[in-house]
C-alpha cells in the first residue's frame, strides 16, 4: 500500500450573503474529486495554475481546511476519522513547508524557539543536551552555522528564512513533507540552492515529498511522478519523464508550451499552443470537461456533457480526456478556440 | 542616431543617517528604433530603478540622479516636468507589473485609455472613448465595447496587462518600457500576454525595453540582452549568442542554476554560493567576486570596467572560456 492515498477528495467552499441568515449562495469548488497515492521515498509534483485547487488540496490532505467528501489515508491510517488530540501527534510525521518564509517565521521568535517550539509540543524536547545535539544537526543539515541559533527571522536572506522553514519541518523526523511554493519567493540563483537541499534531504532522510507549485519546469526537476492540476481536478498524472516527452491531455501540452525556455534556439523553433482567455471561476466551472472552453481539440459531442474520469492510459499515465486516444494518434487536430468572454467578478 | 542612449546613468538613494546606496551604477546602452532590449537581473540588480529613471519617475527627495538619457537627441534628465509630462505617454510608455496597483480602481477602464488620447492628441472625450474600444480590441480584449464601461475589478489578471498595454500604446509611442510585464501572471496568461507584445512591436518602429528576472522570457523575445548585476551591465550581446556561450560567470551559474524544461530528469542543478548583499557593491573589486566560481587574486582588489571582447560587452577579469566550436 502507498504510503499516502488520497481518495476522491473535495473541498467546496460557501460562497455565503446576507447580514440576518448568512445563506449560503453558492460554492467553490477548490477541489472537486481528487485521487492520488504517493509512495514512501518518492516525490510528487502537483502542478497547476493559480485558483486550480493545489494548494487547498495539500491542506485539505493535513486538514488544515476540512475536506467536505473524501479521504486521506497515511500509512494505513484515515485522518478524517481521528479526533483532534490523535490527529494532533499524528501531524508530526506530516509536516509543511510554506512559500514565503518571512510571513510562515514568527518574527519575534529566535531561530532557536522556532525549531525547538514543534519539538515540545510532541514532547520530544525533554533533555536539554540532546535537543542541543539536535538542533545543531538540523542546522548542519539545511546548511546554516549553529550561530544561526539566537539570530531572529529579518536577520536572514531570503534563502536562509527558506532553509530555517526546512529545517522547522524536519525537526519533528517527518514521513511526509508537504511543500506548497517552496522556492517561488526566491531569486533563480538562490532557488537551485534550495532545491539541490531538498533533493540532499530527501535522499539522507528517506522522506517523501509532496511538492506543489506553479513552474512546471521546478516541478519537473524535483518529482519523480507528477499530477496536472485544472479547476480543481487531476486532469493528467505521470512521472516526470513521459509528461515532459509525450503529454496527452491537452492542457498539460498548452501548459508545457507556454513555458519560456532559456535558449533562443528553441523559443524561435517551438511551436506554441496559445490558449485564449482565462481560467473560469471555480464557483461556476464549465460543465462537462472543465477545460472544454479552452480547449484547442474539443469535439462537438461528450466534451460539453461529461466530465472525463482520470483513466489509465498507459502503465502508470492517467489522463482526464474522452479524446486522449485520438488526440495522441493525431486523428483529431487542434482548431482555433473563439474566446469566450467569461465576465468574471471580483 | 539612436533612439535612447542611456550613458553613464547613476542612482543614489541617500537617506539621513543611511549610508547612500547606489542603485544604478553607471549603466549605458542604447536602443535603436524598432529593437527589443532586455535588461536582466535577479531582485536588487537596478533593472526597474533604470526604468524609473529613464522615464522620470523617481520620487523627487531622496535619491540623485546623473548622467544622461538622450531620447531622440533630447536629454530627458534635464526636462521640467512639464516638459516631461508631454513624452510621457506620446514617446515614451512603460507597462508595470502588477496591473491591479497601475490602473486607478474608481475610473472606467475607456476612460482611462481614453484620458492619454485626451492629453496627447487632444481628442474630445466621446472620440476617444471611441479610439479606446478599438484599442481594447487591438490588444484582443473581447467585446470591446463593453468592457469600457468596466472597472479594473472587473477584469482577470491577464485583461487589465492587456488593457494596461492599450493605455501604453494609445499613441503608439517610439519606446515602450515593459517591467517585468508577465511576472504577476499565470504562465498560460504569460504565453498571451508575451506573443501580443511580440506581435505589437514587430514590424513596427517601436522599440520596446524589456525588463525581467526571468531568462527563459529574454530567450524568445529580446534582440539584444544586457545582464545585470549590482547596478553594473556585467555582460550584453545579442542573445543566440549570448546564450550560446554566456562568457560572465554569472551569465553563466544563472543559466546553470535554472530547473529546464527539456532537460534530463535527475540532473544537479548548479547553483551560485550565496546571495545578492546588499552592502557597498563595487568599490575595491568585483561586486560578483564572493560568488564566483571563476575568481581569482585581481577581482578582490580593483573592479572591472565593461570591456568589448570579440563583439561580447563583458565586465569580468576572469571569464569563462569559449568551447571550441562554439559562438
Amino acid at each position: 500500500m502507498s504510503l499516502v492515498e488520497v481518495d476522491d477528495l473535495k473541498v467546496h467552499f460557501p460562497i455565503r450573503q446576507g447580514v440576518f441568515f448568512d445563506r449560503t449562495i453558492g460554492h467553490v469548488y477548490a477541489v472537486d474529486g481528487v485521487s492520488l497515492s504517493i509512495e514512501r521515498g518518492e516525490t510528487y509534483g502537483l502542478v497547476g495554475e493559480s485558483g486550480c485547487g493545489k494548494s487547498t488540496l495539500g491542506r485539505a490532505m493535513l486538514r488544515l481546511v476540512e475536506p467536505t467528501a473524501g479521504t486521506t489515508t497515511v500509512d494505513g491510517t484515515d485522518l478524517g476519522s481521528l479526533a483532534a488530540e490523535p490527529l494532533r501527534r499524528f501531524r508530526r510525521r506530516l509536516q509543511m513547508i510554506f512559500q514565503d518564509p518571512l510571513s510562515s517565521l514568527d518574527p519575534r521568535q529566535s531561530v532557536e524557539a522556532l525549531l525547538t517550539e514543534g519539538m515540545r509540543a510532541h514532547d520530544l524536547a525533554t533533555d536539554k543536551a540532546a535537543t542541543a545535539r539536535r538542533l545543531r544537526e538540523l542546522l548542519d543539515a539545511v546548511g546554516l552555522g549553529a550561530n544561526a541559533l539566537r539570530k531572529y527571522p529579518h536577520e536572514f536572506s531570503g534563502g536562509q528564512r527558506q532553509r530555517i522553514g526546512i529545517a522547522r519541518a524536519l525537526a519533528l523526523d517527518p514521513d511526509v513533507i508537504i511543500a506548497d511554493e517552496p522556492v517561488s519567493a526566491l531569486d533563480v540563483s538562490v532557488q537551485a540552492q534550495v532545491i539541490n537541499l531538498l533533493d540532499d534531504l530527501q535522499r539522507e532522510f528517506g522522506l517523501t515529498y509532496l511538492v506543489i507549485a506553479h513552474d512546471l519546469a521546478v516541478v519537473r526537476h524535483i518529482s519523480d511522478r507528477i499530477g496536472v492540476m485544472y479547476l480543481g481536478g487531476v486532469v493528467e498524472e505521470t512521472t516526470s519523464e513521459q509528461l515532459y516527452r509525450e503529454p496527452l491531455h491537452p492542457y498539460t501540452k498548452a501548459l508545457l508550451s507556454a513555458i519560456p525556455v532559456p535558449d533562443p534556439v528553441t523559443e524561435d523553433s517551438r511551436e506554441q499552443i496559445l490558449l485564449t482567455g482565462d481560467l473560469p471561476s471555480p464557483s461556476a466551472p464549465p460543465p462537462g470537461c472543465r477545460f472544454h472552453t479552452r480547449c484547442p481539440w474539443r469535439q462537438e459531442t461528450r466534451c460539453a456533457e461529461e466530465r472525463p474520469e482520470l483513466v489509465e492510459f498507459a502503465p502508470g499515465h492517467r489522463v482526464a480526456c474522452h479524446y486522449a486516444k485520438e488526440i495522441a494518434a493525431g486523428e483529431i487536430v487542434p482548431h482555433v478556440v473563439p474566446v469566450q468572454d467569461s465576465v468574471s467578478s471580483a | 542616431m539612436s533612439l535612447l542612449e542611456v550613458e553613464d546613468l547613476t542612482v543614489t538613494f541617500a537617506q539621513k543617517g543611511e549610508r547612500p546606496f547606489t542603485a544604478v551604477d553607471k549603466v549605458s546602452f542604447t536602443v535603436e528604433p524598432g529593437q527589443t532590449v532586455g535588461l536582466v537581473g535577479e531582485s536588487g540588480c537596478g533593472k526597474s530603478v533604470t526604468s524609473l529613471a529613464i522615464m522620470g519617475l523617481l520620487p523627487k527627495r531622496g535619491n540623485r540622479v546623473s548622467g544622461s538619457v538622450r531620447f531622440a537627441g533630447t536629454e530627458l534628465l534635464s526636462l521640467s516636468d512639464r516638459q516631461l509630462r508631454d513624452r510621457r505617454g506620446s514617446d515614451l510608455a512603460m507597462v508595470f507589473q502588477d496591473p491591479l496597483t497601475s490602473l486607478n480602481p474608481v475610473v472606467t477602464i475607456g476612460v482611462q485609455v481614453a484620458e492619454v488620447l485626451e492629453r496627447h492628441e487632444g481628442l474630445k472625450r466621446k472620440a476617444a472613448l471611441a479610439k479606446a474600444a478599438e484599442l481594447l480590441d487591438q490588444v484582443g480584449i473581447p467585446d470591446p465595447h463593453r468592457r469600457v464601461g468596466e472597472y479594473p475589478h472587473q477584469l482577470s489578471g491577464g485583461m487589465r496587462q492587456r488593457a494596461l498595454i492599450a493605455i501604453a500604446l494609445a499613441c503608439q509611442p517610439k519606446l515602450l518600457i515593459a517591467d517585468e510585464p508577465t511576472t504577476a501572471l499565470d504562465v498560460t496568461i504569460q504565453a498571451q500576454i508575451l506573443a501580443l507584445l511580440r506581435q505589437l512591436v514587430a514590424g513596427t518602429d517601436t522599440a520596446l525595453i524589456m525588463i525581467t528576472h526571468d531568462l527563459g522570457v529574454v530567450a524568445g523575445l529580446c534582440d539584444e540582452v544586457n545582464v545585470l548585476y549590482a547596478g553594473r551591465v556585467v555582460e550584453r550581446g545579442e542573445r543566440h549568442e549570448l546564450f550560446a556561450a554566456p562568457r560572465h560567470p554569472y551569465t553563466n551559474g544563472l543559466l546553470a542554476s535554472i530547473p529546464r524544461l527539456d532537460a534530463p530528469r535527475g540532473e544537479r542543478l548548479h547553483p551560485i554560493t550565496g546571495s545578492v548583499g546588499d552592502n557597498i557593491p563595487w568599490s575595491g573589486g568585483c561586486a560578483f567576486a564572493p560568488r564566483c566560481s571563476n575568481e581569482i587574486g585581481v577581482c578582490t582588489e580593483t573592479a572591472p570596467e565593461l570591456i568589448d571582447t570579440e563583439g561580447r560587452l563583458l565586465r569580468c577579469h576572469n571569464p569563462v572560456a569559449l568551447v571550441k566550436g562554439e559562438a
